[in-house]
Order: structure tokens, then sequence, then C-alpha cells
């Protein structure tokens, strides 16, 4: 069966369309289907980190407005045939994103599709709040970080509430997945650790993504970090994620501060 | 100004609950008007004097299509003092403010002007109203941005209040986890209403208007089981273990 998810944050920099592109080809590069799906209308980027902006000819906008079909307007990646990209408009705004329009087309990617990943964009206004609208299941991105953590809380509360999960009286399965973790600064106290994010936000860890060159270098040539280096720490990490969604008891590592290797074993289950 | 001591605590708000009449509006609003206007038919100007709330839960409106039900009601000689159950327009500008944990109170008959008994006849028949809960359980962890309002009693979180929720309580509040939000006990004016909870870490600890913030709470105390408490005019804490 389908699921939508969706990749939000509240803030925004902490890594939802890395995170959303990263997954997305590790999901796909085992054999799923999987569709990513771009709410972040008017300031568009997964495009780019995919790879795919300059095949961008319809976008979300016009298939809600009726201007092109669904299937005009999905992209297939160039090197993953069964991952496929759903853009935002680039010169619209958020309040172009219409309640129906957007239940029409999860609704129908729901038939084509294992996975819907729906990158949100940043923020708790309309686009964001249509982005988790549909969503199955949640994975919160949040940096080490007070702001981070706490505009996690926010979009936790608002996920309970204003989804039509929460509204049928049914609970979002949320992740929680912590990028930009740096062992050596959070050993110095000079980052939240990652029990004090897990006691703040009491959600289950999906994952811990190290900060690392690799996410930026991938970023720059327009492709998914996980294609670009698979033996990368944070393309490791993405994939083992993915296994963790979709079921599978992976093991939970906290990376290290010794360079690239996995060495503590963290005794918590996964989500 | 006299030469009355200017604290900090010296201008106080208290909340108040009062009972307006709730109008519940349904679709289609034009039919909905109509019926109104036969209802008030019998007793013209009743609703002049009275406060009147619009409960929008069964509508789906725009502010503007808001803005002309409250002038078709003013038209009527009817007021909106507030609005309940739409979310979406508050701080939209020249709308009434947003009404929250409203609770029911037996339905009321518009009375006849023929007769008066029959109208007193409806009140004695009415049902005595249900006693109303006085504590409220929190099963969740209250998020950020979340407000949790129960004005009748006391609230039990089981898990944290994070930063940037609020617990308002017209009794006294109790936290099973760490409190890192606001919290404010004896709401309604209840000086005896006390903050208990697993792990203060609070931005504000407030009881019955008198309050204390995150700088004013000692190092030693935080991040410990605390008990906040009204002795004086001051919100004393102390650690409970």
């Amino acid at each position: 069966m389908a699921q939508v998810l969706v990749v939000t944050s509240g803030k925004g920099g902490v890594g939802k369309t890395t995170s959303t592109a990263a997954l997305g080809a590790a999901l796909a590069h085992g054999g799923d289907k999987v569709v990513v799906v771009d709410f972040d209308v008017g300031l568009r980027n997964l495009d780019l980190v995919l790879g795919a902006e300059r095949r961008v000819v319809f976008d979300l906008i016009n298939v809600i407005h009726g201007v092109a079909k669904l299937p005009q307007a999905l992209i297939r990646d160039k090197r993953l045939e069964n991952l496929f990209l759903l853009p935002a408009s680039q010169t619209r705004d958020k309040d172009a994103l219409t309640d129906d329009g957007v239940a029409n087309i999860i609704a129908e990617l729901r038939r084509k599709f294992d996975w819907i990943i729906c990158d949100s964009p940043a923020g708790i206004e309309r686009g964001a709040t249509l982005a988790m609208r549909h969503a199955d299941a949640a994975i919160i991105v949040t940096n080490p970080e007070v702001s981070s953590v706490r505009d996690s809380d926010r979009i936790i509360g608002l996920l309970d509430s204003k989804t039509a999960k929460a509204e049928r009286g049914e609970r979002v399965d949320k992740h929680l997945l912590i990028t930009r973790y740096h062992p050596g600064r959070a050993a110095r106290g000079e980052m939240l650790s990652i029990d004090d994010v897990l006691e703040i936000l009491s959600t289950p860890l999906l994952g811990i993504i190290p900060e690392s060159e690799e996410v930026l270098r991938a970023s720059n040539v327009g492709t998914p970090v996980t294609l670009n280096n698979a033996l990368s720490a944070p393309a490791r990490a993405y994939f083992d994620a993915a296994r963790r969604l979709k079921g599978e008891g992976i093991p939970m590592l906290v990376p290290s501060e010794s360079r690239g290797i996995f060495n503590k074993l963290f005794g918590r289950k996964a989500a | 100004m006299s030469s009355v001591d200017c604290q900090r605590q010296s201008l106080m708000f208290r909340a108040r609950s009062y009972m307006a009449f709730a109008f519940t509006p349904q679709p289609p609003i034009v039919d909905w008007l109509k019926d109104l206007d036969a209802a008030l038919d019998r007793s013209k100007g009743f609703f002049a004097t009275r406060p009147v709330a619009l409960d929008l839960s069964a509508v789906q409106l725009s502010p503007s299509a808001i803005g002309h039900l409250i002038a078709s009601l003013e038209e009527r000689n009817i007021r909106v003092l507030g609005i309940e159950g739409s979310a979406g327009i508050e701080g939209e500008a020249g709308l009434p403010p947003l009404l929250r944990s409203g609770r029911g109170s037996q339905s009321f008959e518009l009375p006849k002007p023929s007769s008066a008994t029959a109208a007193a006849a409806t009140v004695v028949n009415a049902p005595p109203p249900k006693p109303q809960p006085t504590s409220l359980l929190i099963e969740q962890p209250v998020r950020s941005g979340q407000s949790v309002v129960f004005i009748e009693g006391d609230i039990t979180v089981l898990g944290s209040v994070g930063s940037g929720a609020e617990i308002v309580a017209g009794g006294s509040i109790h936290v099973y986890g760490a409190l890192r939000g606001r919290a404010i006990a004896g709401a309604c004016g209840n000086p005896r209403a006390r903050i208990f909870c697993h792990r203060v870490e609070a931005e504000l600890l407030a009881i019955d208007c008198y309050y204390k913030t995150a700088d004013d709470i000692d190092d030693s105390l935080r991040h410990r089981p605390a008990q906040i408490w009204l002795e004086g005019g001051t919100v004393k804490i102390s650690a409970m273990n």
C-alpha cells in the first residue's frame, strides 16, 4: 500500500530538501517506486538537488489548475528509473495551492507509487500545512540546536491537530531525523546531545545524519547524497534510515568523533 | 499618579467567564437567517440587550463572509461579542475576538409574548445542568505553540510541556514531565492554586496574576521537581524531593 510521507521541520535550512532527495533515492534504489513532491511553491529547490532543473516543463500548480495532466508534470530521474519528481512552481506563491487540488494529486499519486515523499516548505503556513495534510507518516528533520528543536516541537503539535488523519481521530506516525550532527561539538557541549533532543521531543528516532562536506558536494552537482557517494557517512546513515522506514530493525549508531567510523552502539531501538 | 507603589505586579488582569447566547448558523446561511427572522418575529428586540456569540463550527466562511453575516445580524439588532469555532480568523481586522473553551448550557426557547406562563414552564422543566468536571487530564506532551485552557479546575499533564507552550488553569497545574513552557494557575483569581512539576525549566510561572519569569527562578532549583505557590503576593518555589 502506498505510504505518504511528509518531510517537515518548521525551521528553514535544517536539511528537509537534502533529506527528501536522499531518502527518495535510497528507497528507489531498493526497488520501490518513489515520487518526491516539492511543496515549496515560489522557492523550489528539490529540482536542483535532484539535478532535474533543466527538464521542468509543467509543475504542481499547473496540475492543480488543470493546465497539465499529472503524468506530464512528473520527471523521471536519469539515474534511477523508478524515482520521479513532481516539481513546484517557482513563479507562483503558496496561495496557488488549493485544498482540493492537493487532495486530488495525492490520491492519484497513491495509485501509481509505493512512496510519496512531500518536501514541506519551512514555516507553519499554507504550504507547510498542505504538505502535511494527507500524510500517513511524518519525518521531522531537526538539527541538534535549541531553535530547531523548539520549531520541531511546534510542528509535531500541528501534525497531531491539522492533518486529515488527526481530524479522523487517527495518529500520524512520527519519525525524528537528526541532521548536521557533529560528534566533536556535541561532546564539547556546543550542541545538544542526541539524548537531550529525544528527551525534549519524545519522538522515535529514525536516524542521525552526521555533518559532512559530502552533503554540500552532492547538492552542488545535483545528485542526492545517497547516489553521489554511497559509501560516505551521511549516505550510509540515510540508507539505514530508509530501511528503518520499511520496518527493518537496523541498530542505531551515534556517529563518533573518529572520522567516518560508526563505532558506538546506541542502545535505543529505532522508530 | 498618586503615591501608589508601582510594583510590577500592581496591574492585574483576571480572566472571568460569562454566559452568552451562542448562535450556530447552519448552511445555507440565507435559509438560516430566514429561520432566525421567523423566530425573532415572536419577540422582537429580545437579543438587543443580550450578549451573543457566534459558533461557526458548522459552516466554512471566509473572513469577509463572516463580516457580512455579522452585519446582517446587526441589522436585526443582534450584536456579536465574539466568534467560536473558526480558528482561521484570528487577528483578522474588523472581526470580534475568537472565543475558546466554551461550555454548553441548557438550550433556550424564545419567550412567546402571548403566554408568559408557557415560557416559565420551559425553564422549570429544563433538566438540571450536569455537574462540570473539575479536572482535565492530558496524556500527550503539550507541544510548543499549543495552549491548554481549563478555567473550571485543575490540569494534569502526563508528558512534558514544551518551550513556547502554555497551560492556563483555574485551579492547580500538575506536570509529570519537564515544564519548559508557561504555566498559569489560579487564572480566575484563586490564590490557593499551586503548580507542581517533575522538572522546572519554565519560561513563566504565574498564580492568580502574580508571576515569575525564567530569570527569577534560582539556578539551584532548575531541572528538579518543584512546587510553586503564592505567599503574601510573592510566587514561591521550593524543591520537592
